[in-house]
């Protein structure tokens, strides 16, 4: 399928439920036809959407879908070109003192100075958020003690492992009670041990303290944890929901069959069968209901055409590639190739 | 306003306000340094090397050309002080570049505290680390015969923190916009070398043809060092101006620069701030 047709394919599918309308007034986070150009590049193209108090919100999308660009407008790093962005009713481009005092961020990149100690880091940054003196000692304390580097507190951060310094970021981050927290690909660099922890401690957070939490991520497993997700691409959005709701309307299994000639066993399935079966990356992919009994039809009508057949649940992934008609990491590709010839381009 | 939410009681937010956000961030500075010791040694041995090493070369081609019979030794002591200063200075805002880099700064950058903060912070931690440097280089005043009267030494201290002052702000509006550290140094020599071969550091302004001692009127830093040679040789330096306009003059110098560093760190655009 050529690239542009995939384009106005995206464009024509209706952006999902707006669910924005029905939260105005009780969204802690609203986001409200954001759009963000750099450089004539279109990072963000008209995004809406709201979150609800203490849930865990989740923007997907790969690489170069525009959830970068939504998490630095949201932590006020950086304005929009149109559109609004609030956080507890603060404008992030009119008013960005007051949303800064409700939210903590977490951002992908190392933030912590890894010349003073654990507890020297969170003291500054506490000094830098109103708390001083015995109060903020404590604090710090207990947020030492929360994320398990209380043994440490007084080496340098250089001497620590990835995870340790990635718990003493997000203790950083919670360090003054925050009521909306915004990480960026927290779990980057973490191993799974890790990435479960954190897992955790955002589902404490959110059940215990009713922070609110959005986060960004590219896993489609992290994604499934979240409660309700946006999922991004080129800049769009082209789902909200939770994700059994998104998984929800694919309706039925996804079948894939790998063959020789994918373009031509689609077409004629879907003669035989009326389902809208596509040729994807040299595979044919198709949604049916109780699609193991549908399976043996296929074999039996096109014996010999079939190399591989797979059946299964469908998955986040599947939500991409149906709103967007494209995988998920072809785009980011693309946007990789887009921006090497960018390059070229300049050094000519 | 709908700020209180369906969200639980929580810590009301405070506004943290300037004074300590500052003094935090300029205690993160020098904490920071002593903990780079090659960057402690630097501060100890460069200063003498500077002033023996240029002192003595120039000295010989250029004795008595300051019309005083002073040795140019001599002569150049408060210039060279000038120049640690200048260097020392400028060159401590190469942090807000590692800051950036590092990331440290991002997490200034969304805390709600004013951006004068992240200035204040940085240019008082700069200025105290150049101030230091330049006192230190002090300690060398009696071996060449100069002493100091109590007043006179705590003007000189004064003169000092504002040179010191005006040029971390310099160096902090200069390393703001940028991500590299080699884009810093490139554009720094633009402004080291002419601010300081016309600051009086070298040569008198007396000395210096017409045209020339009209940019080194123009340079602020001519003021420092004319007030650092007045307070150290009252009998044989014969100043231009008053020490009091001296002081202004570096007084007003410091307040353009601070807010010209202020002015670009309050921007916010729709460029990705890291």
């Amino acid at each position: 399928m050529p690239y542009n047709e995939i384009v106005s394919l995206s464009t024509t599918i209706p952006a999902a439920p707006s669910t924005a309308a029905a939260f105005t007034g009780k969204a802690v986070i609203e986001v409200q036809d954001l759009r963000h150009t750099y450089d004539k590049r279109v990072t963000l193209d008209g995004v809406s959407f709201a979150v609800r108090p203490a849930e865990i919100f989740g923007l997907l999308g790969p690489n170069g879908s525009g959830k970068t660009t939504m998490f630095r407008i949201l932590s006020t790093l950086m304005l929009p070109t149109s559109g609004h962005a609030l956080i507890q009713g603060h404008d992030a481009a009119k008013d960005p003192a007051a949303l800064r005092r409700e939210i903590g961020v977490v951002f992908q990149a190392q933030s912590i100075d890894v010349k003073l100690t654990a507890a020297e880091n969170l003291t500054h940054i506490g000094h830098l958020y109103g708390l001083r003196g015995d109060a903020l000692k404590q604090r710090v304390n207990e947020m030492l003690r929360r994320v398990r580097l209380d043994d440490r507190a007084n080496e340098k951060a250089e001497t620590f492992s990835g995870g340790m310094q990635r718990r003493l970021e997000l203790a950083k981050g919670l360090l003054h009670h925050p009521s909306v927290l915004l990480l960026d690909e927290p779990t980057t660099g973490l191993d799974p041990g890790a990435r479960r922890d954190l897992w955790q401690y955002l589902q404490i957070l959110r059940d215990e303290e009713r922070v609110t939490v959005i986060v960004t991520t590219h896993l489609m497993e992290e994604a499934e944890k979240c409660d309700r997700l946006a999922i991004l691409s080129s800049g769009k959005l082209v789902a909200l929901g939770t994700p059994a709701e998104l998984k929800h309307e694919i309706g039925g299994d996804v079948i894939v069959l790998e063959t020789n000639d994918p373009e031509s066993l689609a077409q004629r399935i879907n003669q035989r069968f009326g389902v809208e079966a596509t040729a994807l990356d040299g595979k044919v992919r198709f949604e049916r209901e109780q699609g193991h009994r549908f399976v043996t039809d296929v074999v039996e009508a096109f014996p010999g055409d079939i190399q591989s057949i797979s059946v299964s649940k469908p998955t986040l992934e599947d939500v991409f590639i149906r709103r967007t008609g494209h995988r998920f990491w072809t785009e980011d590709e693309q946007a990789k190739q887009a921006e090497a010839a960018g390059k070229k381009k300049k050094k000519h | 306003m709908a700020t209180t939410t369906a969200v639980a009681p929580r810590v009301q937010p405070i506004n943290p306000g300037t004074v300590i956000p500052s003094l935090s961030l300029w205690q993160r500075e020098i904490v920071r340094f002593y903990r780079q010791k090659a960057r402690v040694v630097g501060v100890i041995l460069s200063p003498l090397l500077f002033w023996i090493v240029i002192g003595s070369g120039f000295g010989n081609s250029m004795r008595g050309a300051n019309g005083t019979g002073q040795h140019y030794l001599d002569f150049f002591f408060p210039g060279a002080l000038t120049m640690i200063i200048l260097f020392t200075s400028i060159f401590t805002m190469m942090s807000v570049i590692e800051d950036r880099n590092e990331g440290f700064l991002l997490s200034v950058l969304v805390a709600p505290v004013s951006r004068s903060v992240i200035v204040m912070g940085k240019v008082l931690g700069g200025t105290t680390l150049a101030t230091i440097q330049g006192l230190i280089f002090l300690v060398f005043a009696p071996f060449i015969g100069v002493h100091f009267t109590v007043n006179s030494f705590l003007l000189i201290v004064l003169t000092v923190f504002l040179v010191s002052f005006s040029l971390t702000a310099l160096g902090f509006a200069i390393a703001w916009p940028m991500d590299s550290t080699q884009a810093f140094h490139a554009i720094i020599n633009l402004f080291l070398i002419p601010l300081w071969l016309l600051s009086g550091s070298l040569f008198a302004v007396k000395d210096a043809s017409k045209w020339l001692a009209l940019l080194m009127r123009i340079n602020p830093l001519t003021y420092g060092t004319e007030a650092l040679r007045g307070l150290m040789y009252p009998q044989v330096a014969s100043p231009d101006f008053p020490i009091a306009f001296d002081l202004a003059i570096l007084g007003g110098f410091a307040a353009v620069m601070f807010i010209i560093a202020f002015t670009l760190a309050n921007r916010r655009t729709t460029k990705p701030a890291a």
